[in-house]
């Protein structure tokens, strides 16, 4: 979230789409409730289906699952159509007047710069246009093509409300009246939030809906105000703490990107990552890469690392390919992995193509599990009835399973969607021969450094070179990763305006990332969590809930990311001149000296408003993206493509260009696209979900639950199951390309069809707890059905959108 | 169970006076329909408080689960689909019972002790007096009690009176996520609905509005209806709920008929004793049932 759950209070309108917060966010919904009761906030939903936040809204819209940029496309024409944009923090605070290099264009739905043989776009034609002395050239009238604003303008101009409603078949009075009410927060004293999950990340064109929203949120002036942001509602526990410390290959701790097998040395990994800054007086705050990266490189390997061997970089992984969830299993199902150890995973129920996931895991020569639970993945071998039909005689893969404690079985942090960090303190032993994942990782990690001590064996010193300083090796304690996460100071560290100063003496915690050093002075595992664990103690453990300006922003409940600040990019809750837009929901302010208010400024303390330094202090421009020159593999502006399973002949937007039915930029494996299914023989929509009885596949192992919601069953409107002759608890067959599932339907009024390019479509809903291990009815896995493919970004699969067929059983 | 008998105000099949030296506030349990999601968390609460589970069902169509109120289950969400001028609405009800001022349940039992009602309004079955008759189920006018298959002893919602006597809140209001469940005096939770409803018509809701029957003295667990005009739209939830004219039939004209026939009866059966002596079976009859049996 750039902001966080407390403050959905102080919205005045609530947008929840891409997510349904009340079912998978239960306990964070209760400050949508508080903003509709103190606050008189009204709640918008738009989703395929009549969710349970749809049951507490206001104002319901539906929307055909896969086409949220369409509908999004047609907010900002609206905006930009009705000029119903806050004007001033569109000129100050956003890329709106740069002028973009003029051979950049979008024809027949492709942005200059497409390779079809490689799926993927040279982003040479997206830059800005720079003067003599490298800076984006502007135009503050916003009056020349070129810039930003004009682009954007021709761009949405094609998603008028008619197209928003052949696209998406939302009403279109249903969705010009969603438009009224989000264009009325384009004055200063309102404000939106919007809370979306993973009904926008998992879809082919995942990154660009949530960008999508970033763009209204910007041009109604919403970003880093107190009740706005646009808000990501993380779903497991602690998945904002897993990307925060990277532990997947595209980037190391603190979203540094990972260095490639293009970046053969260290000054060439770092020039690459380290901006230079594209606007006079900017911040640039990201030139502070070499400071992150080197003080990652102490905490990892300690005093092996020097100025000389630059600091170890040598000993990193260079990546030669990808290594996202969907690339790995691919080579796993190419037999080109041998082990795979799994922890806190459950591959077989989460991934996509269980049949192919099966297959890749019994090409395996061993498999280990690290689970508190019984996991589908650690019995793929076994032989389960319909649910998992393998032969186990022909499956070699030998398994093992390590029992580990759950998060209520031992201390650590949490970190929540609001990127606050909290300690949390065991609450009971784990039971039988469990250990904690520290001890597991711990123990398994002293064991092989002795086996490459004792046989060597391919470059074994990353290994041996490891820092490894914990009291008992086999068992490194919650506290001493969280100081080591955090941050000290290896030699002393002296203010750089004040060389007699020192800010931190050596070995003493670091009090922030502002401390960092390139010069090897600095250790810090992470640099966005650096301050976390200071001189004064573990802010984590923090618990104090006071909040003086009555705005929820606890400053001491806790340590939120970056630097303990509460709502990011709040320098942009202030007008040019430094006075908050909206004095009611006042976050920082310029006090004619300093900033300063009831968050960390994002800003630097002095930085005076007639310097002119801009909010978004992470890009080198200062100012927000509306058009994305760089880090987006799809295309500078969001565009509608169709997923890659879809009811429809063509992209409505390009009738005759095949190239942009799908993403062009998404990757597909060789074998996967003749595993999509076509509407001719597959012709519903489906979209699988969760429910709020139950948390993932965790759940259905507790008899709780279990009570609550006790088997597989799909939804399908009163008009589809008329036509197909199903009634409300009939068992019906659900058929994908890739696989098929019975369970029991549930006809329901809260699922319509659509009429999407003239005709109708359905949807399936497929909620997704079941599988064959629990204390709930055996079920199939639902991944049977989903197709292996992912968002051109991310690599998220598209579990939201794909075809289906369904029949009596 | 039974805790401080000062606080019993009225005692099932019972005529002696209850005890009036201690005045109670009267409490009430407010569900907000339009701020509930349907989580379920209540059920599970409740289900931890009280220590019990019901069966783990199965699916047959709908979201309730249980699909019905049992003995170990004593709250349930009741699931309405509703469309209403072309808008669709989920009306989702914790249903449970609703601990009436006057209430049928315990006007209807005849074993002493087995429903009591406390001072503060809650309604508690003591399960170790209960006769399993059933009765309390043919005078709840909301179809809250059930038999336990298992012990034949009725059952229902407590209101957690074991928490709320040492001032806490009942389990469910404890654990609602959205604060849809709120926990009060009765005065306080008018209050509250007052706040409540003058929100849902500032929304749209002309005839939102407060349950809280009068026909049962009024009730200990309220609701704020969005459509308080139509409380049956809320999966049957009584328009006017009364006591079934059955159990004032049978406690005020019934009961003492009924025992003045049966005291009756007695008198007639020792006069006859008295003057006749025992009955006598001839051998002729014994021989006849015997006959008949074998046959």
């Amino acid at each position: 979230m750039t902001n966080h759950w407390v403050d959905i209070k102080n919205a005045d309108l609530i947008l929840i789409m891409g997510g349904n917060a009340a079912e998978a966010h239960p306990c964070g919904f209760k400050w949508v409730v508080e903003a509709k009761a103190n606050r008189k906030a009204r709640l918008v939903v738009v989703d395929p289906r009549f969710t349970r936040s749809a049951a507490v809204s206001d104002f319901y819209a539906p929307i055909r699952s896969g086409s949220d940029i369409a509908f999004l496309g047609g907010v900002i024409h609206y905006l930009l159509a009705n000029d119903k944009i806050h004007h001033d923090y569109v000129k100050a605070f956003t890329n709106a007047s740069f002028l973009i290099n003029d051979s950049f264009s979008f024809t027949d739905g492709l942005f200059s710069g497409y390779k079809a043989d490689k799926r993927s776009y040279d982003a040479a034609t997206w830059q800005y246009q720079l003067d003599e002395q490298g800076f984006a050239k502007v135009d503050d009238t916003l009056q020349n093509p070129s810039c930003v604003f004009q682009i954007m303008k021709r761009h949405y101009a094609r998603y008028t409300p008619e197209m928003v409603n052949q696209i998406t078949g939302t009403p279109q009075a249903d969705f010009l009246k969603i438009c009224e009410m989000i264009a009325e927060t384009a004055v200063p004293d309102r404000v939106m939030t919007i809370c979306y999950a993973l009904g926008w990340t998992q879809h082919t064109v995942g990154t660009q809906n949530i960008r999508t929203m970033a763009m209204i949120q910007l041009l109604l002036g919403n970003m880093g105000r107190a009740g706005g942001g646009v808000n990501a509602l993380r779903g497991h526990a602690n998945v904002q703490g897993i990307t925060d410390q990277c532990l997947y290959s595209e980037v190391l701790p603190g979203y540094l990107g990972a260095p490639t097998d293009a970046d053969k040395t260290r000054e060439e990994y770092l020039a690459k990552r380290t901006p230079k800054p594209l606007r006079p007086n900017q911040m640039n705050y990201a030139q502070n890469f070499p400071k992150w990266h080197t003080s990652l490189m102490k905490a990892w390997y300690g005093k092996a690392a020097t100025a000389e061997n630059g600091f170890c970089y040598d000993w990193l992984p260079k990546k030669d390919a990808a290594y996202d969830v969907l690339a790995l299993f691919e080579r796993m199902y190419q037999g080109k992995l041998n082990g795979f150890v799994c922890q806190g995973f459950n591959p077989l129920a989460s991934a996509p193509h269980k049949a192919k996931i099966d297959a890749a895991l019994a090409k395996l020569k061993f498999l280990v599990v690290i689970d508190p639970l019984a996991t589908e993945t650690a019995e793929f071998w076994k032989h389960y009835d319909e649910f998992n039909p393998v032969d186990s005689a022909n499956i070699q893969t030998e398994v093992f399973r390590l029992p580990s404690t759950c998060f209520a079985e031992q201390d650590g942090t949490f970190t929540n969607s609001s990127r606050v960090i909290q300690w949390h303190w065991k609450g009971a032993d784990g039971p039988g021969e469990s250990l904690s994942d520290t001890d597991i990782i711990g123990g398994l990690f002293v064991k092989l450094r002795a086996l490459y001590a004792k046989e060597g064996g391919a470059l074994p010193e990353p290994v041996l070179g490891l820092a490894w300083p914990y009291r008992i090796a086999t068992q490194p304690s919650p506290e001493e990763l969280a100081m080591e996460i955090s941050g000290k100071a290896l030699a002393d560290v002296a203010d750089p305006k004040d060389a007699t100063k020192i800010l931190a003496k050596a070995g003493e915690q670091l009090a922030g990332f502002a401390q960092l050093r390139d010069d090897g002075s600095t250790a810090a595992g992470n640099w966005i969590y650096c301050g976390m664990w200071t001189q004064t103690g573990n802010l984590t453990a923090r618990r104090d809930p006071a909040d003086p300006t009555g705005l929820g922003q606890s400053l001491g409940w806790g340590f939120a990311w970056p630097a303990n600040r509460r709502i990011l990019y709040n320098r942009a809750a202030c007008d040019l001149s430094g006075k908050p837009w909206d004095a009611s929901r006042a976050v920082i302010a310029w006090d004619g000296s300093k900033w300063g208010g009831n968050d960390i400024p994002d800003m630097r303390p002095d930085a005076k408003p007639d310097e002119a330094v801009m909010p978004f202090i992470m890009n080198p421009e200062g100012v927000a993206r509306l058009f994305a020159f760089e880090r987006l593999l799809d295309g500078p502006l969001p565009e509608h493509y169709e997923p890659f399973e879809t009811p429809l002949d063509a992209n409505p937007l390009h009738p005759n260009h095949p190239q942009a039915l799908n993403n062009p930029a998404a990757r597909v494996y060789p074998g996967d696209l003749e595993a999509l299914g076509k509407a001719s023989e597959f012709p519903y929509i489906a979209s699988t979900y969760r429910l709020v009885e139950h948390f993932h596949f965790w759940t259905k192992h507790s008899v709780l639950n279990a009570i609550t919601q006790p088997q597989q069953f799909i939804e399908i409107s009163e008009e589809l199951a008329r036509e197909k002759g199903i009634s409300n608890g009939h068992r019906v067959r659900v058929r994908s390309k890739r696989g098929q599932l019975v369970a029991v339907a549930v006809v329901t009024k809260r699922i319509r069809s659509l009429t999407v390019n003239g005709r109708k479509t359905h949807l399936v809903g497929i909620p997704f707890h079941w599988g064959f291990r629990g204390a709930t009815h055996p079920g199939y896995i639902t991944n049977v059905l989903t197709p292996f493919i992912g968002d051109a970004n991310s690599q998220t699969p598209e579990f939201k959108t794909f075809l289906v067929n369904i029949e009596k059983a | 169970m039974a805790w401080q008998s000062l606080d019993i105000q009225r005692r099932s099949a019972t005529t002696t006076p209850m005890p009036g030296a201690r005045q109670g506030n009267e409490v009430a349990k407010l569900i907000d329909i339009s701020q509930c999601i349907g989580c379920k968390a209540c059920q599970v609460a409740c289900m931890e408080w009280n220590d019990l589970r019901s069966a783990v069902g199965a699916c047959t169509g709908v979201y309730d689960n249980p699909l019905d109120l049992d003995s170990n289950a004593w709250t349930v969400m009741r699931f309405t689909e509703m469309e209403n001028n072309g808008r669709l609405e989920w009306l989702i009800r914790k249903d449970g019972c609703m601990h009436c001022q006057d209430p049928g349940c315990l006007k209807a039992c005849p074993a002493p002790g087995a429903i009591v009602q406390y001072t503060n309004g809650i309604v508690e079955f003591h399960q170790e007096h209960c006769i399993g008759c059933g009765y309390c189920v043919t005078g709840c006018p909301f179809n809250i009690p059930r038999l336990s298959e298992q012990d034949h002893k009725a059952y229902k919602c407590s209101l957690c009176s074991d928490r709320v006597a040492v001032g806490q809140s009942p389990a469910c209001v404890k654990t609602c996520p959205t604060g849809a469940l709120h926990f009060g005096s009765k005065e306080a939770m008018k209050d509250h609905a007052d706040h409540r409803i003058a929100d849902l018509k500032s929304r749209g809701f002309q005839n939102a509005g407060l349950y809280d029957p009068p026909g049962v003295g009024g009730t200990h667990v309220m609701y704020v209806l969005q459509h308080a005009d139509h409380p049956d739209w809320y999966a049957g939830l009584p328009q006017d709920p009364k006591i079934s004219p059955w159990v004032g039939i049978w406690k005020g004209l019934a009961k003492p008929l009924a025992i003045g026939t049966m005291a009756a009866i007695s008198l007639a059966s020792l006069f006859h004793y008295i003057i006749k002596g025992p009955n006598a079976i001839s051998k002729e009859t014994e021989k006849e049932v015997e006959d008949e049996t074998r046959s």
